[in-house]
């Protein structure tokens, strides 16, 4: 039990020595083997590959000196599973069991790191450069995700080296609340769920609003739901304590003493460590009664979504946790006078709260001087699309997107040009290239008709056809509407099905503005936040790319070469040799001919599926 | 009060009041369709959006609250086109079956497209897949010409405590059903059409048996005998342009008389009849130690949400059927008998304000001639069609009397259909009788009067305290159940009936729209009718009923004899949650 400053900084100090490998990298003979646990590095098979090398370093009789450390998520997922080696930091990128006894013989027994399975980018001929140095690292800020792949997040002992727990005993013993609100407050912290409403504003008004509250509560929105979006997972899956420690400094700050988590039941990992770290608190002390022996006492529960969308809405959220039915409910009432369970409730993400720590820590003035005017601190974001680097990345708010884009997302695969980067998630919108220099920020991406929502962002290239990724969005929310309002449950399927027409090659430019009317509709009309901000990625992409939505609609043609109804796969004659070899690879037997004469595609037949034109040789067949 | 400026206009409204009773209150109409107050305030239809300064978006009048200078504008080109928006894609997705739909010309969306001018096929597209709910004894969901507004899934769950219906499916699949899929018949529904007269839409209706009833009257080996029930005079004339409130007892005996049945009766005549056995039940109980409280079962919803949820209070039930079947059982006993009727001719009909009517004829126990006590069992609003379609002048019609014997009612009989009427009525024949048969007795109980959901008074009978309790509306029954179980409270006496404020507010009566039913309490308005009616009425007590008390001399003996028994009486199991 953690009882005293004291008792924690003796933890401190005896798990600093275990850490001391990784955090500071120094060399005392000992390496640390840093494997990724998170969902994509354990799907592709990390958790065999620490069997395995716990098998080989036994073999080897290095078991005292090598540690085998599962951790969150590094980020750079588009290179998993990644293994990193400590105090050196080498880079072992998707790593395999195959690879293992090498590893272990020459890099771990010898000394020697096997360069030929290191991160192309960290060997240059006989230097190798660490982790920290590569392009895709050099120019994060991680503050959120600064225990994310350094510490065991199974083990609470490894959060307390990293001054866990140091910032809720620093408010619980001398900080007023009216003290925590403003250093919030002064920070600039913003939410991180999407709407970007100042959090320490959030904090006082559930403070303040209702005196004589005879409860109050504390919510975490983890219900990550954005197509593509995954930073919450990797703080839950890799610095849970961060997010415990936070809502506790919150309810101090309100005056809650029960917390619940949201999480989607599809984290499993997520919920298993998040659950071991509420355990390990509540068996340290530090979540229950009396926290560091003062009157503060606080809990924390966890509450499994089902997967709805919706209900990473806050009052559709709250419903869920209730038991009923997840929609939204009308506002006012608002969470902080009539939330969870009708009581004052504070709810903000776990971006957010992963952030709470150390700006209690550092200072407000810390996390003020990072990001633009408005936008302070930092912003993880899931980059995702046609990209080099797929993975999660932390930079400062301000950072420009090219800069996310090209340096540490290392661009754009197969020299493809850049169309467009989608920010937002399934209420944002499209950024065309002309805004590639802009600043993200969240008044910034508002401006351009975009919005820096949970920070899903996907890149598109000119092979993308922008009228169909606002389909795809589209689809996703007529599929995730609760079907409480009018303007979703039907306005977004008849949003859907306008798109369809112009898709097929259907509408006419009436279509065109008919659709944008009941954007507008639906954007002014709709009752929750998703419903208002569900016509978003076809606002934007009607507003840059409307060339392309023109084309669809009175040329009958698909420019990106994406929509099929639009597609014709015609073979050349004068190109074709008549090898027969399309015929034989067409799925639905679409193509016939003589040997040595030109072929001819049955149009009627055709699926437009392109096997045909990756098998030619000779370039003979289109798509157009 | 509240300073607010509607449409440029300085107004005034009560602190908590929404944009849309603070609107009303300027004589500004916003037009609603999800809102039914006190039972749904969702914000979901967003028919009553209007713009506030300031505002993001639009918002929604129904639930948002105003606040000390808000300026509201109501009319705006924005707001207008927003709403013909709305309506428009309901539209869509509605089956626009209007020519014929039931509801016509008393539909809310049908009235606010009218109104607002919408083209009806502007938006094209799938509409949501739905099967038809046939499987209930008393009504028929057809979803599709449902528009989620959840008013029937809040009148079930909140009104009514039941919650056997809500939504199911999400977004554009969304579907008002039960769980799993489950017809409405497998489930614990208790038929009592709140959410029929709920509905704003042709969704849900009773189902219409007025072509077994025209079967019936035009065979002429049929000998057809009508009741009519108290709390339907007090709303049928609202289907011809009365004002609710109206009393039309007479011009419905005349088109009832008209529409070709043999005899016109009044379900009056059992309701007396109820009394002299349910009063001395009472009596019975008190005297010889039996389980008190003793509960009214005049109400069949009230009775199937009894088996249904507090099966341990079915000991505490009356065992008195309730006045409609009284009536057919001696209707196919007595009268059949005193007038050479065979009773397998006899096709006995009764007008309800009430949907379980529908269910309760099929109950068990309930054929005291060994044929069915009642045959078919119609609404108000039934009723009310089956004249429009035969071309009775129901306005022009005369004031026309009952026939005798089973016609005639006391002042006690017409107050059934008020919530706090049976207890009325059955205090004022045990009072008589215990004190003595003196003149003098107490005519009127007015505690148990009135629209609230849970009613309390001790009265001074013979020098014995009398705690009675009056419930309607099933939530307020829970409640008071409740209490009575955890022995938070004591009565000796309860009445509850299904629906909130009693029959005049049944499920089966004349629909008001939301508009009405949001700014008038039509419980009320009708209950006056009834209180009228007994003040008017020269017997006011039910044993000096004429014809009851011929009916004793001639046929049963005495209230609860054992012949009294074998007719009058019923039963009552426990029954599962679902199938």
């Amino acid at each position: 039990m953690i009882k005293t400053i004291a008792e924690l900084n003796a933890v401190k100090e005896q798990a600093a020595e275990v850490v001391k490998t990784r955090v500071d990298c120094v060399d005392n003979g000992i390496k640390d083997v840093l494997i990724c646990g998170g969902t994509g590095c354990d799907s592709s098979g990390s958790k065999k590959i620490v069997e395995c090398l716990k098998e080989e370093i036994a073999k080897a009789g290095l078991q005292d000196k090598v540690n085998v450390i599962t951790t969150g998520c590094f980020g750079l997922c588009a290179r998993g599973p990644i293994m990193i080696v400590y105090p050196e930091g080498s880079f072992y990128a998707h790593a395999s069991v195959d690879r293992i006894p090498e590893i272990v013989e020459e890099h771990l027994k010898n000394g020697n790191p096997v360069k030929k399975y290191l991160y192309e980018e960290t060997v240059d001929g006989d230097t190798i450069k660490s982790l920290n140095e590569t392009a895709f690292y050099a120019k994060q800020n991680r503050v959120a995700l600064r225990n994310c792949g350094v510490i065991d997040p199974e083990n609470i002992n490894e959060y307390i080296a990293r001054d866990g727990y140091q910032a809720l005993y620093k408010v619980l013993t001398s900080m007023s609340q009216d003290d925590v609100v403003n250093c919030i407050l002064d920070s600039g912290l913003r939410g991180r769920g999407g709407a970007g409403f100042p959090t320490g504003r959030k904090w006082q008004l559930a403070k303040d609003l209702v005196k004589d509250a005879d409860q109050k509560y504390v919510c975490c929105n983890a219900d990550e739901g954005d197509p593509g979006a995954f930073m919450d997972r990797s703080v839950l899956e890799g610095d849970p304590h961060a997010l415990i420690e936070a809502m506790a400094i919150a309810g101090y700050t309100i005056g809650a003493n029960q917390g619940y988590v949201y999480v989607r039941a599809e984290y499993p990992i997520a919920v298993r460590r998040l659950q071991k770290a509420i355990d390990q608190a509540e068996e340290q002390g530090l979540l229950g009664d009396n926290i560091f022996g003062t009157d503060f006492s606080f809990r924390l529960g966890l509450r499994l979504g089902a997967g709805a969308f919706v209900c990473g809405e806050e009052t559709a959220l709250m419903t869920s946790i209730e038991g009923n039915r997840g929609e939204p409910r009308p506002r006012p009432p608002f969470p902080a006078v009539k939330g969870l369970f009708d009581k004052p409730t504070v709810l903000n993400n776990v971006e957010t709260y992963a952030n709470i720590p150390q700006i209690i820590l550092n200072g407000a003035a810390w996390h003020a001087a990072m990001g633009t005017e408005k936008s302070k601190g930092t912003k993880v974001f899931a980059v995702g699309g046609k990209i080099n680097n797929t993975g999660l990345v932390e930079v400062p708010m301000g950072t420009t997107l090219r800069t996310v884009i090209e340096e540490i997302g290392g661009g754009i695969p197969n020299g493809k040009k850049f169309k467009a980067a989608q920010t937002g998630g399934p209420s944002g919108g499209c950024i065309p290239p002309e805004h590639m220099d802009i600043e993200i920020d969240y008044d910034n991406l508002i401006a351009i008709g975009s919005m820096m929502g949970s920070g899903g962002l996907i890149v598109m290239d000119e092979d993308n056809c922008m009228v169909d990724i606002a389909k795809f969005f589209l689809e996703f929310t007529v599929d995730e509407s609760c079907g409480k309002c009018t303007p979703c449950r039907i306005g977004t399927k008849r949003m859907y099905e306008m798109l369809e027409k112009i898709t097929q090659g259907k509408a006419t430019m009436e279509d065109l503005d008919k659709l944008e009317k009941l954007c507008y509709y639906i954007k002014d009309n709709a009752l929750c936040g998703l419903g208002q901000t569900a016509p978003n990625p076809v606002l934007s992409t009607l507003r840059y790319f409307k060339d392309e939505y023109i084309a669809h609609v009175q040329d009958k043609t698909c420019p990106a070469g994406v929509c099929k109804d639009l597609l014709k796969v015609t073979i050349i004659a004068d190109k074709c040799k008549g090898c027969s070899l399309c015929s034989k690879k067409c799925p639905v037997g679409a193509i016939s001919g003589e040997i040595k004469s030109p072929f001819v595609i049955d149009q009627d037949k055709c699926i437009k599926c392109g096997v045909c034109i990756d098998t030619c040789k000779f370039k003979a067949i289109v798509k157009a | 009060m509240v300073n607010i400026k509607i449409n440029g206009i300085d107004c005034q409204a009560p602190k908590g009041s929404t944009i849309l009773e603070a609107c009303r209150l300027a004589g500004i109409r916003i037009p609603t369709l999800c809102y039914l107050k006190d039972i749904n305030a969702i914000g979901a239809c967003r028919i009553c959006v209007v713009e506030v300064k300031g505002a993001r978006s639009l918002v929604a009048a129904c639930v948002y609250p105003i606040n000390e200078g808000m300026e509201v504008f109501t009319n705006t080109p924005k707001v207008v086109e927003s709403r013909r928006t709305t309506l428009e894609l309901l539209l869509s997705n509605h089956k626009r079956e209007c020519l014929s739909c039931v509801r016509s010309g008393n539909c809310e969306l049908q009235a606010l497209a009218n109104e607002y001018g919408v083209d009806e096929t502007y938006f094209e597209g799938e509409k949501t897949p739905s099967d038809i709910d046939d499987s209930a004894a008393h009504m028929i969901r057809d979803n599709s010409k449902c528009i989620s507004c959840r008013r029937c899934a809040a009148a079930c769950a909140k009104t009514q405590g039941i919650g056997v219906i809500g939504a199911n499916e999400r977004g554009f699949a969304t579907e008002i059903t039960c769980a799993f899929d489950m017809g409405l018949a497998d489930t614990a529904c208790v038929s009592c059409g709140q959410c029929i007269t709920a509905c704003p839409v042709g969704a849900l209706t009773e189902k219409d048996d007025t072509q077994k009833v025209l079967d019936a009257i035009a065979d002429p080996d049929k000998y057809v005998v009508v009741q009519a029930a108290p709390a339907v005079r007090a709303s049928l004339g609202e289907a011809f342009g009365y004002p609710v409130g109206t009393n039309v007892e007479g011009k419905m005996i005349a088109a009832l008389r008209r529409l070709g049945f043999d005899k016109v009766f009044d379900t009056n005549f059992s309701a007396d009849l109820t009394i002299m056995e349910e009063a001395n039940e009472f009596l019975g109980r008190v005297q010889n130690n039996g389980v008190l409280p003793m509960i009214t079962s005049c109400s069949p919803g009230w009775i199937r949400y009894c088996e249904n949820y507090f099966p341990e209070f079915i000991p505490n039930l009356s065992s008195c059927k309730s006045p409609q079947q009284m009536f057919g059982a001696v209707t196919k006993t007595y009268f059949a008998e005193k007038n050479g009727i065979d009773p397998k001719k006899i096709v006995s009909v009764s007008v309800m304000p009430c949907t379980a009517k529908k269910f309760e004829l099929g109950r068990d126990d309930q054929a005291a001639a060994g044929v069915p006590d009642v045959d078919i069992s119609i609404t108000t609003r039934e009723l009310a069609r089956m004249i429009k379609q035969a071309g009775i002048m129901f306005n022009n019609l005369p004031d026309e009397k009952c026939d005798s014997p089973l016609g005639t009612g006391t002042g006690a009989a017409v107050i059934f259909g008020a919530t706090g009427g049976v207890m009325e009525a059955a205090l004022r024949t045990a009072v008589w009788t215990l004190e003595g048969k003196k003149d003098g007795t107490p005519i009127e109980f007015k505690d148990v009067r009135g629209v609230e959901g849970i009613k309390e008074a001790t009265y001074n009978v013979a020098g014995m305290e009398v705690k009675v309790a009056v419930a309607s509306g099933l939530a307020n029954a829970k409640a008071l159940l409740k209490k009575v179980k955890a022995g938070e409270a004591n009565y000796h006496f309860i009445e509850i009936m299904g629906c909130p404020g009693g029959c005049v507010n049944g499920g089966g009566q004349i629909i008001q729209p939301a508009e009405v039913r949001n700014f008038t309490d039509i419980r009320a308005d009708r209950a006056k009718v009834l209180y009228s009616i007994d003040e008017a009425n020269t017997l006011r007590f039910s044993h000096d009923n004429p014809d009851v008390q011929a009916l004793y001399k001639e046929f049963l003996g005495e209230p609860n004899s054992h012949k009294a028994h074998e007719i009058l009486h019923t039963s009552y199991k426990a029954q599962k949650l679902s199938k």
